[in-house]
């Protein structure tokens, strides 16, 4: 088992490897056109006026110029750049923002704290709603309380996060004249006015992945209920509670977790869409601007932010295979 | 009808003895005098006695294709035929859900939506579910380095937001109805591929796969006859899941200006753009396509529930895989 883990933490290096990989090349595909829309824009990226450049003085300041394969080495940081330095990922340099000629790095330690916030109240908030009520309603198989758990879970999948967003904020504002704080607060400062702020965006998070995980759960407990050795195990007069947590809970958790770790990146999609509604400034609402303004050193630091994010949770999620069911084997 | 992937049309003669069965067991003399019906017909009579919800869904699924294929005949008025006089009007008699901030007629642009949802929902799954199975079962059933590998480039791509991924690319090559189909498609098939290779996994950990390889049944009667049977739960899961998923994803891209482009009627663009500002005056246009995106999420669910349950008979519930009954026997520990 140890020798998996350190073989698995290994195998993250080449995962985020191909992630960057994918990043840059999807970054490039059309490398021409923010060349011609920053030409066509004429002033700006910070600079006066009077610094406009033509297309080739543009490519050569952005350092296009240069092969592919050499423009993601310096990227990565394992080729020197222009001035011979290496200044890439590895040296903890994302790039600068193509706009306003900020270091991306400085852009993200600003916003990564609200993303994260929501992500992880969303997440747990899911996970604590939607794991019970799957294993009663699977215990419950086919009562009325079952039927409601599933018509809940499935209504909780239906609503669209936007959409009920929307109605958050457009109904609210209707009869009570009331609308969500659309100043940030951070922690620090003043925790319960950060909660306040934060709770209702993430409970309309939560909605949908409680409802998924919720499925997930009941699914794979009433199949592993259905097992020679859970019967066994109820005929050798066990517990109720040990029988459903330590024989049936244990075993059906394996896609329960897989389930988790698959929806992270759903739910940092949903996140993109509810900072943008609720006006939070985390990464979320930053990407979508980036990729409107098609700031590409920007775009692709935040997808290696959530690629980072996404694969350490999915190799806690692999390292929890072994510990929740035994009989698989690592080789 | 349009549900169904073609893992089932294979496993339809298997499921249709297992039904036989069934029904040999509850009403032992009678099996004989009753007429038989095609497994289709079967299925569908079943759908309706045991799931009322499942019959809603089918009722919802039916309506949703329905209004789709007949939008034309079914809207009062055209896709964007302005009236400006009777903008942001409440629900009338001429308008029954109100006008938007152009003076369209919200009811109308409701149902066109339904066919956009129809294309996206059916083309996109389609294709990802029929990519996801072959990669999954190719990958899960070979192992060894080749699955190794192949994980790892999807654990990289899985380790993307797929939102984000597809508002990237989708501002690369422009948005449109087919350039969302196929990127959705390509893109889901992708991540999802990795659900049906751990079913695949633990199938094969199975002794009647080791059976089979030990009398020399081919690779790809092991694949079809045991394999394919044993994750096609998974797989029909997958698609009622998938189904309802991609209707929301082209309904959030189009929210966010990455889908359908705004005169085209999508729900998700309905809700978005600059009709947002005018919610206020007219609730209605903030709650009229969320909500026919809601109930078609919600049928299209259902409706995919049930035939799970009744497609897959280990899943079922009632009698279990050895005639126990579970559900007594957790109630008879009380």
């Amino acid at each position: 088992m140890r020798a998996y883990t350190i073989r698995r933490l290994l195998l993250v290096i080449p995962t985020v490897f191909l992630a960057t990989l994918i990043i840059f090349i999807m970054m490039r595909l059309i490398p021409a056109s923010i060349v011609d829309l920053m030409v066509a824009a004429g002033a700006g990226f910070g600079q006066p006026v009077e610094a406009k450049m033509s297309k080739p003085e543009l490519e050569k300041e952005l350092g296009l110029d240069v092969p592919i394969y050499t423009q993601y080495g310096r990227w990565i940081g394992v080729v020197p750049g222009a001035d011979g330095s290496f200044n890439g990922i590895l040296q903890g340099n994302l790039g600068v923002s193509l706009w306003d000629q900020q270091p991306v790095t400085d852009m993200l330690k600003e916003r990564w704290p609200v993303t994260l916030e929501l992500c992880g109240l969303a997440l747990i908030i899911a996970v604590l709603v939607g794991l019970p009520i799957g294993i009663y309603s699977a215990l419950q198989q086919d009562t009325m309380g079952d039927y409601i758990a599933r018509s809940f879970s499935i209504a909780a999948m239906a609503v669209p996060g936007f959409w009920l967003a929307t109605l958050v904020i457009v109904f609210p504002s209707i009869w009570w004249g009331y609308m969500p704080p659309i100043v940030y607060t951070p922690f620090t400062e003043d925790p319960i006015a950060n909660l306040k702020q934060f709770i209702l965006p993430a409970l309309v998070l939560a909605g949908a992945l409680s409802g998924i995980f919720m499925r997930t759960t009941r699914t794979m407990m009433l199949e592993v209920l259905r097992q020679d050795y859970i019967r066994t195990a109820w005929a050798k007069g066990l517990r109720e509670r040990v029988v459903i947590i330590r024989h049936a809970l244990k075993n059906a958790l394996i896609p329960v977790v897989t389930m988790i770790g698959l929806n992270v990146p759903l739910l940092i999609g949903g996140e993109v869409i509810i900072e943008q509604i609720f006006c939070l400034p985390g990464m979320g609402r930053l990407i979508l601007d980036a990729t409107l303004s098609r700031d590409y050193p920007l775009v692709s630091g935040i997808m290696l932010l959530f690629a980072f994010g996404v694969v350490l949770i999915n190799l806690i999620v692999d390292l929890s295979y072994g510990f929740l069911d035994p009989r698989v084997h690592y080789k | 009808m349009a549900f169904w992937t073609p893992g089932f049309i294979i496993n339809n003669k298997e499921g249709k003895q297992k039904m036989e069965n069934g029904v040999a067991h509850s009403s032992s003399g009678r099996v004989a005098e009753r007429k038989r019906h095609s497994f289709l017909v079967e299925a569908a009579i079943r759908l309706v006695k045991e799931k009322p919800l499942g019959t809603v869904g089918l009722v919802i699924t039916l309506l949703l294709l329905f209004t789709g294929i007949f939008a034309d005949f079914l809207a009062p008025y055209g896709l964007n035929e302005s009236h400006v006089a009777d903008r942001l009007s409440p629900p009338s008699t001429t308008y029954w859900l109100g006008t938007d901030n152009l003076g369209r007629d919200v009811l109308s642009r409701v149902i066109f939506g339904a066919r956009i949802s129809v294309i996206v929902g059916l083309a996109a799954t389609t294709i990802s579910t029929l990519l996801a199975t072959v990669e999954g079962i190719v990958s899960g059933y070979i192992g060894g380095k080749f699955d190794l590998i192949v994980q790892r480039f999807i654990d990289a791509w899985m380790s993307f937001p797929l939102l984000i991924f597809f508002m990237v690319l989708i501002s690369y090559i422009g948005p449109g109805l087919w350039q969302i189909i196929i990127v959705l498609g390509i893109g889901v098939s992708i991540s999802h591929s990795r659900l049906i290779r751990s079913a695949v996994v633990s199938v094969k950990e199975n002794v009647y796969v080791a059976a089979a390889v030990a009398i020399g049944c081919p690779t790809s009667r092991i694949l079809s006859r045991h394999i394919l049977p044993n994750i096609m739960a998974t797989i029909i899961v997958l698609f009622s899941v998938t189904v309802p998923w991609m209707v929301l994803m082209e309904a959030s891209l189009s929210f966010l200006g990455f889908g359908i482009p705004p005169p085209a009627p999508s729900w998700g663009g309905m809700l978005s753009g600059q009709g947002r500002s005018y919610m206020f005056q007219a609730p209605g246009m903030a709650i009229w396509p969320g909500l026919a995106l809601a109930i078609v999420v919600y049928g299209v669910n259902m409706f995919g529930d049930a035939l799970r349950d009744i497609l897959d008979p280990r899943l079922r519930g009632g009698m279990g895989r050895y005639g126990v009954r579970v559900k007594k026997e957790s109630l008879n520990k009380k």
